[in-house]
């Protein structure tokens, strides 16, 4: 018998599994290119102002100063904020959706909490500045709360669905050793559910961080770092977005630039977290 | 029945109570601000939408009426844009990873697909506008429907490997199995019995970049006239709703409201309807 049988791909075959290669591997390549220019563009900032870039306040355009400080701090702020009132309720309506609620409403909660994430950013900004603006005026405090509003549905989607992965036989057991609903949710539920849920939350951080619109709207965009969340700040995203456009020189250009590579840095430390924590929980039931 | 049980059940019964409570409560308030954001957008924009809103370009200050005409046009140019470059890398991308990803190159690849999804947008309009705009001198469309690909490539990664997975395998074995090449069969059989679930997973990206509006800032930029050409700068219903938005003028405040009525309409109807038609398709 010659190789024939063997050989039975045929040309057409090779050709189309390189090209779905090519373009499945342009997308790491993509991102690749993005730190590469961003590294790039930025390097006038990089070697003139060093590490001390992340750690000055000082921020004056016309006197060539710059400092990103402000703007980590107010990210960080208004994400902190976004999670701790995010968590709670997101993770409650998770584990009503998936645990306790009656079948009839069971989807029409999920699809309507879904639907917050399909609302956009903008659109929330403008609900932000002329609803929440007069309650909390326009302060960290007030992006925070508009942050929670949209990570919300994240955390919620993801730790229902982990929620779901468990094994009924698990609750199961819990149910048989005489638990009640909370104590089989504590005993059985969570704690296997755990690392996607904690994957779940680190994912909305990372919503947080990278939102930018609604935020800038609602921070009060100002390059200062007060200790009262009440106070106006200012974001990476909303500084990028306000004046990314007008840099005036190239070392302003480069400085934003430098910023957006911080903002991407944050970004992609923390949803590779959240992928390896939700990937750990779902491998367990389909691995392939 | 009751005095005869145990207290400690009592006190476990009634944590159960309180725990249930506590779930409703999260839960209602999870709600609450979707309700509230809706009835704004809706009362609001209603009162401020009218026939001039859909066929005109906007106005200066002080003149009243104009509306968003050529917005909405932009967006659905730039978006069509986007598709243009993701479909075919998404699609193709995801049959890839779903069929021959399953070393380490599929493992890396699948990878920065998922992180790219956390990408902050504002990123990849400051990349398009390194690419596009820094290189052509101007604001364009085509850089703001680039910036928007990059926005969408991920989501339609993601769903075509899923959609691609649920292809029975017997099915492809069966057209393998006539003597069909495999690259007609990918086509042919796999792509094809898959598409209705890749289709929703497109109608979702393109509803979430149509509602993008940072990619948009720096690279297609805004219009107040009508513009057709994709190396000019065009505007979007986004980007224009956000200028309408921080104006201090409560006409084009206004104007924010009817167009973000119109945006979230187009947005929550696309999304909703394939739902609707994308669980029909599973369950069927």
């Amino acid at each position: 018998m010659n190789n024939v049988a063997i050989k039975y791909t045929n040309r057409g075959d090779r050709w189309f599994q390189a090209v779905a290669f090519l373009l499945a591997a342009s997308i790491p390549v993509i991102f690749l290119t993005i730190f590469a220019m961003l590294l790039w563009q930025a390097r006038e900032s990089i070697f003139q102002f060093g590490f001390g870039f992340i750690f000055s306040s000082a921020w004056d355009p016309v006197k060539n100063q710059y400092g990103a400080l402000p703007f980590i701090y107010g990210t960080l702020i208004s994400s902190l904020i976004a999670l701790v009132l995010a968590v709670p309720l997101g993770i409650g309506t998770a584990i009503f959706i998936s645990e306790l609620a009656p079948a009839w409403c069971k989807e029409w909660i999920a699809t309507t909490v879904d639907l917050l994430a399909a609302i956009p950013s903008v659109v929330y900004g403008l609900w932000g500045v002329f609803v929440l603006g007069p309650i909390f005026g326009l302060s960290m405090l007030c992006a925070g709360v508009i942050l929670a509003i949209m990570i919300l549905p994240t955390i919620c989607a993801v730790s229902r669905e982990v929620m779901q992965a468990v094994p009924n036989s698990l609750r199961e057991s819990a149910r048989a050793m005489g638990a009640t609903q909370w104590e089989m949710i504590k005993t059985a539920v969570l704690p296997t559910a755990a690392s996607g849920i904690i994957g779940s939350i680190v994912l909305g951080l990372g919503r947080a961080i990278g939102e930018t619109m609604a935020v800038t709207m609602v921070i009060g965009n100002r390059p200062s770092i007060s200790l009262s969340i009440f106070d106006p700040g200012y974001s990476l995203s909303a500084v990028l977005a306000n004046e990314f456009a007008e840099a005036s020189s190239n070392l302003n250009f480069s400085v934003m630039v430098e910023i957006a590579l911080i903002l991407l840095v944050f970004a992609v430390i923390v949803n590779g977290l959240a992928r390896l924590f939700i990937w750990k929980m779902v491998s367990q039931d389909h691995s392939r | 029945m009751e005095n005869g049980q145990p207290r400690s059940f009592k006190i476990r019964k009634i944590k159960e109570k309180v725990f249930l409570a506590a779930t409703m409560l999260a839960t209602l308030a999870a709600i609450v601000p979707l309700f509230s954001l809706l009835t704004y957008v809706v009362i609001k924009g209603i009162s401020s939408i009218n026939l001039d809103f859909f066929l005109h370009c906007p106005v200066p200050v002080g003149e009243s009426g104009g509306g968003m005409a050529n917005a909405m046009v932009g967006t659905f140019i730039i978006v069509s844009i986007g598709c243009l470059f993701s479909i075919p890398i998404g699609v193709l991308g995801g049959l890839w990873l779903a069929e021959w990803g399953k070393g380490k190159r599929g493992f890396y690849i699948r990878y920065a697909v998922d992180v790219m999804a956390g990408f902050p947008t504002i990123v990849f309009g400051i990349f398009a506008y390194m690419l596009f705009v820094l290189t052509m001198k101007r604001f364009s469309a085509i850089a703001g429907g680039f910036a928007l690909a990059l926005v969408m490539l991920p989501y339609i990664t993601k769903t075509t490997e899923e959609m691609v997975r649920m292809v029975p395998r017997s099915l492809k074995e069966s057209a393998l199995a006539l003597g069909l090449p495999e690259w007609k069969v990918m086509i042919f059989v796999v792509l094809r019995s898959a598409w209705s679930g890749i289709f929703t997973g497109i109608m979702l990206a393109v509803a979430r970049a149509a509602g993008e509006t940072a990619p948009l800032l720096f690279t297609a930029f805004n219009n107040m006239y009508w513009n057709f050409r994709l190396d000019q700068p065009m505007a979007s219903m986004t980007v224009q709703i956000y200028n309408y938005a921080i104006s201090p003028f409560e006409e084009w405040n206004n104007l924010a409201w009817a167009g973000s009525l119109t945006l979230v309409s187009i947005i929550l109807f696309i999304t909703l309807f394939v739902r609707k038609f994308s669980r029909r398709v599973t369950y069927g």
